[in-house]
C-alpha cells in the first residue's frame, strides 16, 4: 500500500517530465545507448553474423594489437594524420575565420559566413560527383587539363587512384567543408563578448590585437571553444568514408586513403567478422572520447574535467 | 571636407568586434577573405554550371569551367531516366521529400519536448539526464553501424518507411541547443502561468514553443541536412528500390569507378546535386538570423 501510495506521489511531482522526455528517451536508448553497449559486448566475442556469437575474451583486442598488420601500418597512421590535420586544423581555421567575420558590418559579415559555411551543408554524397569530374584521372579532368595548359604536368595523373595523393586530396575537400555548425557557435560567441570588456582593457594597457584575442576573446568564449571543438572532433572521425567514396573503392588503393571507419566497414560488411569490427568501434569510440576529455581540459570549466 | 569623411572611416569609430560600418582597417580582413570565398565557392558554382551544360560543352576538349549555351536537357534526361531496376528518378525524390519532411516536424516535437523536461521541470535525474545527452554529443553514429544494423533487424525496421526517419531523431545535439535556448526564458513566465491554472501541455505548447523560434528554426535545419542528405540508411538498412531516396540514387550516379566515368553521366549527376544542394542553400538563407542567436546558447561548460 504505502509502495502504491509512493508511486503517486512521485508521479504527481514528476510524472510528467518523464512523460515528456519519453519519446527522446526511447530513439535515444534505442538507436544510441544499445548499439553502444552491444559494440562492447560484441567486441569480446567471435561472431560472423550467421552462427550466435560465442565469448573470446580479450582476443580481439589483442589480436588487433598484434596480427593486424593493415592496421597498424596504415589504418592507425592514416587516421592519426587525417584527425590532426582535420580535426584541430580546421578548428584553429573555424575560429580564426570566425574571428575575422567579427570584425566586420553585420551585412558583409553574413554574406561571408553564408559563403564558409555553404560547403559544410551539401555533405559528401552530393559533392562526390564534383571532386571526382575536378580530379578526374585523364585529360579531360579540370586538374589534369590546367596543369597540363601550364605546362607543369606532361602526363595526366590518376589524382583518386593514386597512393600519393589520395590523402592530401581528401584533407582539402574535408577542410573545405568543415566550417560547419561549430563554426557559426564560435561566430555567434566572440559577437556575444560584452565590448566594454574590451574597452576595460584597453585602458589597461593591452596593446595589440594578439593579446586581445588570448587575454580577452578566447577566455570569454570558453564555453562555445568547447562545444566548436567537441562538434570537430566528432565531424572529423565521421568524415572517414570520404577516402572510400573519392576512390571508389574499399579498401582505397594501397591503403592510403584507408581510416578507421572504412576498416570497420571492410570487416564488418565485407568480411563479416563482426566481433572484430565492434572491437575496432569500440577503439575508435574510445579515441573520440579521449580527445574530447583533452578539449574539455583545455576550455572546459573545470568542472567536470 | 575630406579630411572629415576621411576620418570617419580611420577614426575610432567603426573599429574592433561587430562594427556598425566600414573602416580602412577592415581592409585587410577582406583582402583575405574574398580570395578564399572564391574557393570554397568554385566548386558549388561548378555544379551550377555542369548542370546547365549541353552534351557537346560536357565533352569540351580542354574543359571549360563555365557554360557557354545553358540548357535544361540535364534536368529532362535526369527525369527521363529510370535506374537500373526500373525506378523513376521522381520516385526518389518522393521519398526524398516525405522522408524530410516528416523527419523535420517529428524532431521539432519530439527534441523540444525532452528540452522542456529537461530545462523547465524539476526532477531528481535531471543533471544527469542532461550530462548523458552532453556525454552523447560526442557520439559517432559511424562507428556503430553494426550493432545499429542488429538493432534495426531485431525491431523489423529493416525495408521501411520509419528506419528512414527514427535513427535520426535521436540527435543530441538539436536537443542540447533546444534546452540552452530555452534556458533562456524566464521561469517567471511558466510561473504565473501555473498560478493562472495552466496545464502542463498549454505551458509548453502555448508559451515555450512560440518563444523558442529561433531554436526551432535551426533544429529544423540540422534535421533536415541530416535527413535530406542522408545516403547511408538507404545502402544499409533498405533493399526495396522503391523506399530509397534521391541522395542514395545521387550516390549511385557517380560510384562508377574512374575510367568507366562516363561524361555523358557528369551532366545528369551535376543535375542531381544541384537538386540535392539548392534546398539545403535555400532554407539556410531564410533561417539563417535565427540560426545565429540559436549559437549564441551554444556554450558547453
Amino acid at each position: 500500500m504505502r509502495i502504491r501510495e509512493a508511486f503517486r506521489t512521485w508521479l504527481r511531482k514528476e510524472g510528467s517530465a518523464y512523460g515528456f522526455l519519453s519519446i527522446y528517451a526511447l530513439l535515444f536508448i534505442t538507436f544510441i545507448v544499445i548499439p553502444v553497449l552491444a559494440a562492447i559486448l560484441l567486441s569480446f566475442t567471435f561472431f560472423d553474423a550467421i552462427q550466435p556469437p560465442h565469448f573470446i575474451g580479450l582476443n580481439n583486442y589483442i589480436a588487433l594489437i598484434t596480427q593486424d598488420d593493415i592496421f597498424m601500418k596504415y589504418v592507425l597512421a592514416n587516421t592519426i594524420q587525417f584527425a590532426v590535420l582535420v580535426g584541430p586544423g580546421g578548428y584553429a581555421l573555424a575560429f580564426i575565420l570566425a574571428w575575422i567575420l567579427a570584425q566586420l558590418p553585420r551585412l558583409p559579415r553574413t554574406v561571408f559566413a553564408l559563403i564558409l559555411y555553404s560547403p559544410s551543408m551539401t555533405a559528401g554524397v552530393a559533392m562526390a560527383v564534383v571532386w571526382k569530374i575536378l580530379f578526374s584521372g585523364d585529360q579531360t579532368g579540370y586538374l589534369n587539363s590546367f596543369l597540363m595548359s601550364m605546362g607543369l604536368l606532361r602526363e595526366p595523373i590518376q589524382w583518386l587512384q593514386s597512393p600519393h595523393y589520395l590523402m592530401p586530396i581528401m584533407i582539402v575537400v574535408t577542410l573545405w567543408s568543415s566550417m560547419g555548425i561549430g563554426f557559426l557557435a564560435m561566430l555567434a560567441g566572440i559577437l556575444e563578448i560584452n565590448p566594454e570588456l574590451y574597452e576595460a582593457a584597453a585602458i589597461d594597457g593591452l596593446k595589440s590585437r594578439w593579446q586581445e584575442i588570448f587575454y580577452i576573446t578566447i577566455p570569454s568564449m570558453k564555453p562555445q571553444m568547447l562545444f566548436g571543438a567537441v562538434m570537430a572532433i566528432v565531424s572529423t572521425f565521421q568524415a572517414g568514408a570520404i577516402g572510400v567514396t573519392l576512390s571508389g573503392a574499399n579498401p582505397t588503393p594501397q591503403y592510403a586513403g584507408q581510416l578507421i571507419v572504412n576498416h570497420i566497414e571492410d570487416y564488418g560488411f565485407l568480411r563479416f567478422e563482426m566481433g572484430y569490427a565492434a572491437a575496432v568501434s569500440v577503439v575508435l569510440l574510445l579515441m573520440v572520447l579521449f580527445f574530447s576529455r583533452v578539449a574539455t581540459r583545455l576550455f572546459g570549466s573545470g568542472e567536470e574535467a | 571636407m575630406f579630411k572629415k569623411w576621411l576620418s570617419r572611416y580611420t577614426g575610432n569609430r567603426n573599429r574592433g568586434i561587430n562594427p556598425k560600418g566600414f573602416h580602412v582597417s577592415q581592409i585587410k580582413f577582406y583582402v583575405l577573405l574574398i580570395p578564399l570565398s572564391v574557393i570554397m565557392l568554385l566548386p558549388i558554382l561548378f555544379i551550377f554550371s555542369s548542370a546547365f551544360k549541353p552534351p557537346d560543352e560536357l565533352f569540351a576538349f580542354p574543359p571549360r569551367f563555365f557554360v557557354i549555351n545553358p540548357t535544361l536537357k540535364n534536368f529532362t534526361d535526369l527525369f527521363a531516366k529510370l535506374s537500373t531496376s526500373g525506378i523513376p528518378v521522381s520516385r526518389y525524390l518522393f521519398n526524398s521529400i516525405m522522408i524530410t519532411l516528416v523527419t523535420v516536424i517529428a524532431s521539432i516535437m519530439v527534441s523540444s519536448m525532452a528540452a522542456y523536461a529537461l530545462s523547465k521541470k524539476k526532477f531528481k535525474l535531471k543533471q544527469t539526464l542532461f550530462a548523458i545527452n552532453n556525454i552523447a554529443l560526442m557520439f559517432v553514429p559511424i562507428a556503430v553501424t553494426i550493432p545499429r544494423f542488429l538493432v534495426i533487424e531485431r525491431l523489423n525496421l529493416l525495408d521501411t518507411f520509419w528506419v528512414h526517419i527514427l535513427p535520426v531523431l535521436a540527435m543530441p545535439v538539436g536537443l542540447f541547443l533546444m534546452k540552452q535556448f530555452m534556458d533562456g526564458v524566464p521561469d517567471e513566465v511558466i510561473e504565473a502561468a501555473q498560478i493562472d491554472g495552466a496545464s502542463d501541455w498549454y505551458i509548453y505548447r502555448g508559451i515555450i514553443l512560440p518563444m523558442i523560434r529561433p531554436a526551432l528554426a535551426t533544429i529544423a535545419i540540422l534535421t533536415f541536412q541530416a535527413a535530406w542528405n542522408n545516403a547511408e540508411i538507404s545502402t544499409l538498412y533498405i533493399n526495396d528500390e522503391s523506399l530509397r531516396t534521391l541522395a542514395f540514387y545521387l550516390g549511385t550516379l557517380t560510384s562508377t569507378t574512374a575510367g568507366a566515368n562516363t561524361v555523358a553521366g557528369q551532366g545528369i549527376a551535376a543535375a542531381a546535386a544541384l537538386i540535392m544542394f539548392l534546398p539545403n542553400l535555400i532554407i539556410f538563407i531564410f533561417l539563417q538570423g535565427q540560426v545565429m542567436s540559436t549559437m549564441s546558447h551554444s556554450g558547453l561548460k
